[in-house]
């Protein structure tokens, strides 16, 4: 016992005094956290709070237009722009330029003409199948496609929401144009707002709940998804140090003389392992406490923790056992410090992206959903993901825990095996 | 620890060669140290001192033979006969971020100390090698010769009955190198069997009673060093050794 306790104290003082490797195991992580939430949350109020900027020259002299335009007001995403001038793609992309816009629509300026045609003649159509005479004398030409014009940095899912948006805004503008056609070919006379609105505008709400093991309803934010997400990141980024001291062990001349002592390497490695596991719940506590507490300081969501503490802290007791695992295995297969850093820095990223912490696993399709599986991130990151975001005991992560418990143990033999192979131990 | 025999070690028949590389081998090599002697093992580079050292310490292991420290033969899984020997090795054999009182209290615990005998030896090392005054400095600022005098430190630091030094004083200064040869002297003189290998022969000359002259993984020539320069017919260590070594170039890659 003396002997692992004072290789505990060595490792200990090494550690204290590699002032890089510090800064790489808890400065850089909490860099990383504040910087992915705070960016994810500013995407989040991009979609959800900011409304988008978008360019519109209305070439539409009619009131179909500006209906239009109100409609998409209406919407909340956009922050409507009205541009004048504007003839085409060239000036339209010149004035997104100027005005700093993602978005630009040209409304053509026989739009209200056209979808009000269109309008006389679905509902001189309906009045003949409805028995009645109806006028469909009058041909409608096919309306001219309202272009988006968007910049290319746009992701395709943001795109996609724009795109929906804006045929929302539409449709309800042609549906009250056929409208207003049908009712004036029953009752000859206009439509009456009142009666439109309600026709129109009342529509079914639409309640989000996000559903939680506990029954408790906080919605989820950006905090609660990125810490813990990179806390798991930060923990399997001991590599960089622990991964280096096993090698530098290795290949310094200390080594030699501890294989002439009579004591077993297996004590250097035990102590490494308690040493570095205390780096990580270190770690994932500093993490939590930052989001508790300077998060909402620096305008973030403050982090909300699961109310089994037990359970939060077995997860990242078997988290943090399973990097340092990971890591001391990269630090006995690696002949030189260049190949554990590179290999290990490389790998943990693409530990963490099959493991679903840059990329939603549930997002991921075939190979790459079952490659998930052999991530412990992957594992790591469910068992958070039910304690943080669904409320979840202990109980409910069991069947993380059991295949994270597992992949350690299968590196802790592993490292063994080589140690034996190299004649280390 | 028992020690069953007089012999402070006893080397039988060894056979050793590196795996893929049939430049360094050993053939039934014997060589025989006696309790208490102070034994230079000299050879030029690449002649398998080093070798001959590691396999002594248990380092590498003989593909045939025995290699025995007080009759208890080396390599055995438990690691007892390693409380036997202490080891000096040419390169710093240390932690370069650790003072010397913590990598004397590391190493001190690995050998098999408890706190108290650690802390006494401490103490008393620190003071014979003049380690007092930066005795809670980290190592890595330390000179050469300082480095030199941490690393004898360790080797003896549980008070070894055979002591390997390998090029103990390579690269120190006339006041260190005088110190470091008292220091042995005297740990000689209290028991301890030294087995010393350098390539400063003049040096040698003043700390070792007996001699194995190496080359090409054998040994060609063994006795005191007085005996060794009669029947050579030589006036110096270094004389002789060029005389049975030659004097071509040693390319020990």
């Amino acid at each position: 016992m003396f002997k692992l306790w004072v290789t505990i104290l060595k490792d200990i003082r090494i550690l204290w005094r590699d002032k890089v490797g510090i800064s790489l195991m808890f400065v850089m992580p909490i860099i990383l956290v504040v910087v992915v939430t705070s960016i994810q949350t500013s995407t989040f109020q991009l979609v959800n709070k900011n409304k988008l900027p978008l360019l519109i020259a209305n070439q539409d002299a009619g009131k179909i237009g500006a209906q239009l335009i109100a409609n998409i007001n209406k919407i909340g995403m956009f922050k409507v722009l009205p541009v004048s001038g504007v003839q085409g793609e060239k000036s339209m992309s010149d004035a997104m330029q100027q005005k700093d816009a993602m978005l630009g629509v040209i409304i053509p300026s026989d739009f209200s003409s056209k979808v009000s045609a269109k309008s006389k003649n679905i509902a001189g159509k309906a009045m003949t199948s409805f028995g009645l005479e109806g006028d469909t004398t009058k041909k409608a030409g096919d309306l001219d496609p309202l272009t988006v014009y968007y910049n290319p940095v746009l992701q395709e899912s943001l795109r996609l929401s724009v795109a929906g948006g804006i045929r929302s805004a539409l449709q309800m503008v042609q549906s009250s144009e056929t409208l207003k056609s049908l009712y004036f070919s029953i009752n000859e006379k206009p439509l009456p707002e009142a009666l439109e609105n309600e026709m129109l505008n009342d529509e079914t709400a639409i309640n989000e709940i996000p559903v939680s093991k506990d029954g408790t309803r906080s919605t989820p934010n950006a905090t609660q998804h990125n810490v813990p997400a990179w806390t798991i990141f930060a923990m399997f980024f001991v590599i960089m140090s622990l991964g280096g001291s096993v090698v530098r062990e290795k290949v310094s001349g200390s080594f030699i003389r501890l294989k002439t002592l009579p004591t077993s390497y297996v004590i250097g490695i035990f102590s490494k392992q308690i040493t570095y596991l205390g780096v990580t719940m270190l770690q994932a506590a500093v993490i939590f406490s930052m989001g508790i507490w300077l998060f909402p300081h620096i305008g973030l969501s403050a982090l909300n923790l699961p109310s089994d503490w037990l359970a939060l802290f077995i997860v990242t007791l078997i988290c943090g056992w399973c990097a340092v695992s990971y890591a001391i295995c990269v630090g006995v297969f690696a002949d030189t410090q260049e190949q554990a850093n590179g290999f290990g820095a490389v790998s943990i990223v693409i530990l963490a992206c099959i493991g679903g912490l840059m990329v939603p696993s549930f997002a991921m399709q075939g190979f790459f959903k079952s490659a998930a599986n052999i991530s412990p991130m992957h594992w790591c990151l469910q068992a958070y993901y039910t304690l943080f975001l669904e409320g979840g005991k202990l109980k409910d992560v069991v069947n993380n825990i059991i295949p994270l418990f597992i992949i350690t143990i299968v590196l802790q033999l592993v490292t063994f095996l080589v140690l034996k192979r190299k004649n280390l131990i | 620890m028992e020690l069953t025999a007089s012999l402070a070690i006893d080397v039988q028949n060894i056979g050793f060669h590196y795996p893929g590389n049939s430049d360094m081998s050993f053939s039934k090599l014997d060589l025989k140290i006696e309790q208490g002697e102070r034994f230079g093992l000299f050879g030029p580079n690449g002649a398998g001192k080093t070798t001959l050292i590691s396999l002594m310490t248990g380092l590498l292991t003989a593909d045939d033979g025995h290699i025995k420290l007080f009759g208890n033969e080396v390599g055995m899984p438990n690691n007892k006969v390693n409380k036997l020997f202490g080891f000096v090795p040419q390169d710093f054999s240390f932690y370069q971020e650790l003072s010397p009182v913590e990598n004397l209290e590391f190493f001190g615990a690995w050998s098999g100390l408890d706190k108290r005998t650690i802390c006494n030896r401490t103490n008393e090392l620190l003071n014979i090698l003049g380690l007092e005054e930066v005795r809670d400095k980290q190592v890595q600022k330390f000179s050469g010769g300082m480095k030199r005098r941490v690393n004898l430190a360790i080797g003896v630091i549980h008070k070894p009955k055979i002591l390997f030094l390998d090029e103990p004083t390579v690269g120190v200064d006339v006041q260190t190198r005088h110190a470091i040869i008292n220091y042995l002297l005297e740990l000689n003189r209290d028991g301890t069997t030294l087995v010393y290998t350098s390539h400063q022969l003049s040096e040698a000359e003043g700390l070792c009673e007996q001699i194995a002259l190496m080359d090409d993984g054998k040994i060609i020539a063994h006795g005191s060093i007085d005996k060794l320069l009669k029947e050579h017919k030589q006036d110096s260590l270094e004389h002789l050794f060029l005389n049975l070594t030659g004097k071509d170039y040693r390319n020990d890659v």
